[in-house]
């Protein structure tokens, strides 16, 4: 097969405020044939979106592109002018965007984003490339092909919006097109149906891919060769095959074990007769309170959930199934219509203003996106120190100590305490934000997606270092996910939610063989490290009918 | 390559040593404003002739060797009068700035943080005082109680505490709806810990950049007022009062009513170079 792209020692730079010269791409080096997709993997930070971008010829603000060459159809696109970049790029070559949202125009139809390629080079006349638009409509699988491009982009799912994203970048009839993490906003059920439109079109048209993603299960299932990136550096090239089952790089290694992580101990059932959390039939949601004394919006339906000593409840459901509104009705922070919460023997107050302040301080909650959690402006020394003066009046030489610990107990330097969050990297982040909540000295931790914002080995890591802490200190965890192989590895119980109500609770051991037939779409769903699974894996369309917005 | 290297070695001079970058601009913006705020308080010690007296025969003089900026509508010594003027103009408008920026934050940030009745009332009450003109809130004011330096600082500061409310409190509003601001919430924080610790720090750079522009606009409110008779009184002036003086010297291009306006822009312009290029912590440590 004739070689379609050459990317020969590409070096790109980027200058950092203090007029230092970083290089962040250290001589790549990457083939693309033919109608091949090949995969970029590797954590956030390894480059891998910068490579796809620099095949556009496009680095970009504050970064340029330093040397070597990246031949895309004989072209070298980092020689060429801006002007014949932007001939090429749209014809020869098109992106797809990680977020479909927010890459639309919220004020035009979709019909005509799509086209506007075809009419920004003159490419065919808009009759045509409406046909054409409609045409591939059909290939992606989407509904209503005829009628779904008079739409506005608010007025279609978010998986539609991301096949209407790649309908935009094929209809200029690209040799290559680069796929940004298309799926990762995605949830697991509608992510297979994309997976699937992606893939046909694509080897129906004989056309090269670049798939940037951190999710090796993802890429498994659409790549014909994986290049795994560290550092800017390409570690490992190989077949899919010979990556999934062959790979001879320690860091492969690491990502391949990542996605497995090793099951929890099962815990002994604590003695202790009476639970450390009961809830009973609450109610939470949002909006004008009505004449029944209910919110407008119900997000938590009549939940029932109990979490004993020492153990974890893990709560899973795709995005807007309440389970995060049901982690803040618990908190406090949006208080209960209805329902009651019992926390170590004690009825609690449904509004946490109204709870006494040893309350507050054994139920903590860890919000899942660190960067908003913590406060910038601050130094990891105050971030921390403050729950150990509020709760336990500690000061001076004692709180220092303590803050020392707390950093050896999350396995951060004990130097990092000065730094402020902007300077830490996503994983420290988190750890910071998970040992404030530690600070406390909790029984009980609340987790909202704490590892969803972070790559799979670093995620890996942050579970393996809640295991620990529980063995240590004795803590329950309720973590909540919409991660199926994060949830069974760290929790005694899991409790499916959907639509605000709790469909089903079972335990990791019995996930193979799930009753309610939500549970079973949404644990099959889940993408398998076989690159066969994808054409493998049956939906029951009645199934998919009845639980999927798309 | 060249550009680039060059930009490298300007960022250096311009001092990376104390972990802040600090750009020519603002520097000049910052050296105008100290030298002003220098003379404002060394004034009665440098200026060549007293105030009030009439030292040249001449009215409307020209720039000499005796009088470096000329003589005014009655003879007096331009120089001096701009220097004593520096602190009225100076003097007040930091005054009202503070009392404006002080009050207008700390309410904003309550009531974006506490919400509900408190923050309706105060937002529909600024509203409203918002709506009076500024200029004409100002004259009524002055015909009623009377010129004096205390009554033009209230009166300059509570013209400026609605916006600088809004201000305060649209950016605490965003900050509020921040995680760790709902972290410290239900750690069972008291509002005042909130406003104090959570939202300050993070608000603080905006609310700095508005305090610089509020300055200016009381700057050019004062002058505005003094220039309608209403601010500084004679003898004193400050120098939009100097301005208005001499205003009868415009057809001759005498340098007393050049001078003051000199003078008023130079402050104006540069507390707006200042704030535009406020010096920004370099983030990359790892040299």
């Amino acid at each position: 097969m004739a070689k379609l792209v050459e990317i020969r020692d590409l070096k790109v730079e980027a200058t950092t405020d203090s007029g230092r010269r970083v290089e962040i791409i250290k001589g790549v080096s990457i083939d693309i044939a033919e109608g091949e997709i090949v995969a970029l993997i590797g954590e956030s930070g390894s480059g891998k979106t910068t490579i796809a971008l620099s095949l556009m010829g496009y680095a970009r603000p504050g970064c340029r592109i330093a040397g070597g060459s990246v031949s895309l159809a004989g072209k070298d696109m980092v020689a060429l002018s801006e002007k014949q970049r932007a001939k090429i790029r749209g014809t020869e070559v098109a992106y797809v965007p990680q977020s479909a949202a927010a890459a639309f125009n919220p004020a035009a139809t979709i019909m005509d984003q799509v086209i506007e390629v075809t009419r920004i080079h003159g490419l065919m006349s808009p009759d045509e490339a409406r046909a054409r638009a409609v045409d591939l409509f059909r290939a992606l699988s989407l509904p209503e092909p005829e009628t779904i491009g008079s739409r506005y982009p608010h007025q279609v799912s978010g998986g539609q919006l991301q096949r209407l994203s790649a309908a935009m970048a094929l209809i200029g009839n690209p040799k290559l097109v680069i796929f940004d993490e298309p799926t990762t906003a995605l949830d697991v059920t509608t992510q297979i149906e994309v997976l699937r439109a992606f893939k046909s079109v694509m080897k129906q048209g004989g056309i090269g891919g670049v798939y940037v993603s951190h999710d090796l299960a993802v890429v498994a299932q659409i790549a014909d060769r994986i290049v795994v990136l560290k550092g800017g550096e390409v570690q490992e090239v190989g077949t899919t095959d010979d990556i999934l089952t062959n790979a001879k790089h320690p860091y492969t290694r690491e990502l391949l074990a990542a996605f497995e992580p090793k099951r929890r101990q099962a815990a002994q059932v604590a003695a202790a007769p009476a639970p450390l959390l009961q809830i009973e039939g609450l109610i939470a949601g949002y909006g004008q309170i009505q004449a029944d004394g209910l919110p407008a919006i119900r997000a938590v339906e009549n939940v029932s959930i109990k979490v004993e000593k020492g153990r974890n409840l893990g709560i899973i459901g795709e995005s807007g199934c309440g389970k995060s509104t049901l982690a803040r009705a618990i908190a406090g922070i949006l208080p209960a219509a209805g329902g009651s919460i019992v926390f170590d023997g004690v009825k609690l107050e449904q509004n946490a203003r109204r709870r006494s302040r040893e309350q507050l301080r054994e139920m903590q909650i860890v919000f899942q996106y660190a960067d908003t959690a913590l406060n910038p402006a601050k130094s990891v020394e105050d971030i921390l120190a403050r729950p150990l003066a509020f709760y336990h009046g500690m000061g001076g030489k004692a709180r220092s100590g303590r803050i020392d610990q707390l950093l050896d107990m999350v396995r951060l330097p004990r130097n990092l305490r000065h730094r402020r969050p902007g300077e830490l990297s996503g994983g420290q982040k988190q750890r910071v934000n998970f040992a404030r909540a530690l600070a406390a000295d909790p029984k009980l931790i609340l987790c909202d997606e704490i590892t969803s914002a972070l790559d799979t080995v670093v995620a890996a890591a942050v579970i393996e270092l809640l295991k620990e802490l529980q063995r240590e200190l004795g803590l329950s965890y309720i973590f909540i996910s919409h991660d199926l192989s994060v949830v069974e590895a760290i929790c005694d119980e899991i409790v499916v939610m959907y639509g605000g109500k709790k469909v089903e609770e079972i335990t990791p051991a019995k996930v193979k063989a799930p009753q309610h037939p939500y549970s079973q779409l949404l644990f099959s769903s889940v993408p398998k490290l076989d690159p066969t699974w994808l054409d493998g894996v049956e939906q029951d369309p009645e199934l998919v009918r009845a639980y999927c917005r798309r | 390559m060249t550009m680039t290297s060059s930009e490298t070695t300007s960022v250096r001079i311009t001092g990376s040593r104390f972990g802040y970058r600090f750009n020519i601009v603002g520097m000049i913006g910052f050296s105008v404003i100290l030298f002003w705020a220098m003379v404002a308080i060394f004034a009665p010690l440098i200026t060549p002739y007293p105030v009030g007296e009439i030292v040249d025969f001449d009215y409307f003089g020209p720039v000499s060797a005796d009088f470096w900026f000329g003589s005014d509508y009655l003879g007096r010594d331009m120089f001096s009068r701009i220097l004593m003027g520096a602190r009225y103009t100076v003097g007040i408008s930091l005054a009202a700035v503070t009392i404006a920026c002080f009050s207008g934050v700390v309410l904003g940030m309550t009531a974006a943080v506490a919400g509900g009745w408190l923050d309706t009332v105060l937002s529909r009450f600024l509203d409203a005082l918002n709506s009076i003109p500024s200029k004409l809130f100002g004259l009524v004011v002055v015909a009623a109680v009377g010129s004096s330096i205390p009554v033009l600082i209230l009166t300059l500061s509570v013209i400026y505490i609605p916006g600088s409310y809004r201000f305060a409190r649209a950016l605490a509003v965003n900050i509020n709806a921040m995680d760790f601001v709902t972290v410290a919430r239900i750690r069972g924080e008291s509002t005042w810990y909130l406003i104090r610790s959570e939202i300050l720090p993070s608000i603080v750079g905006p609310v700095l950049a508005d305090l610089g522009i509020r300055f200016v606009f009381i700057v050019l409110l004062l002058s505005g007022l003094s220039f309608l008779g209403l601010g500084v009184q004679p003898p004193y002036a400050d120098w939009g009062a100097l301005v208005r003086e001499n205003i009868g010297g415009l057809p001759f291009g005498a340098p007393a009513v050049m001078a003051p306006s000199f003078a008023i822009a130079s402050l104006t312009i540069s507390v707006n170079l200042l704030i535009d290029n406020l010096p920004q912590k370099i983030r990359d440590r790892s040299e």
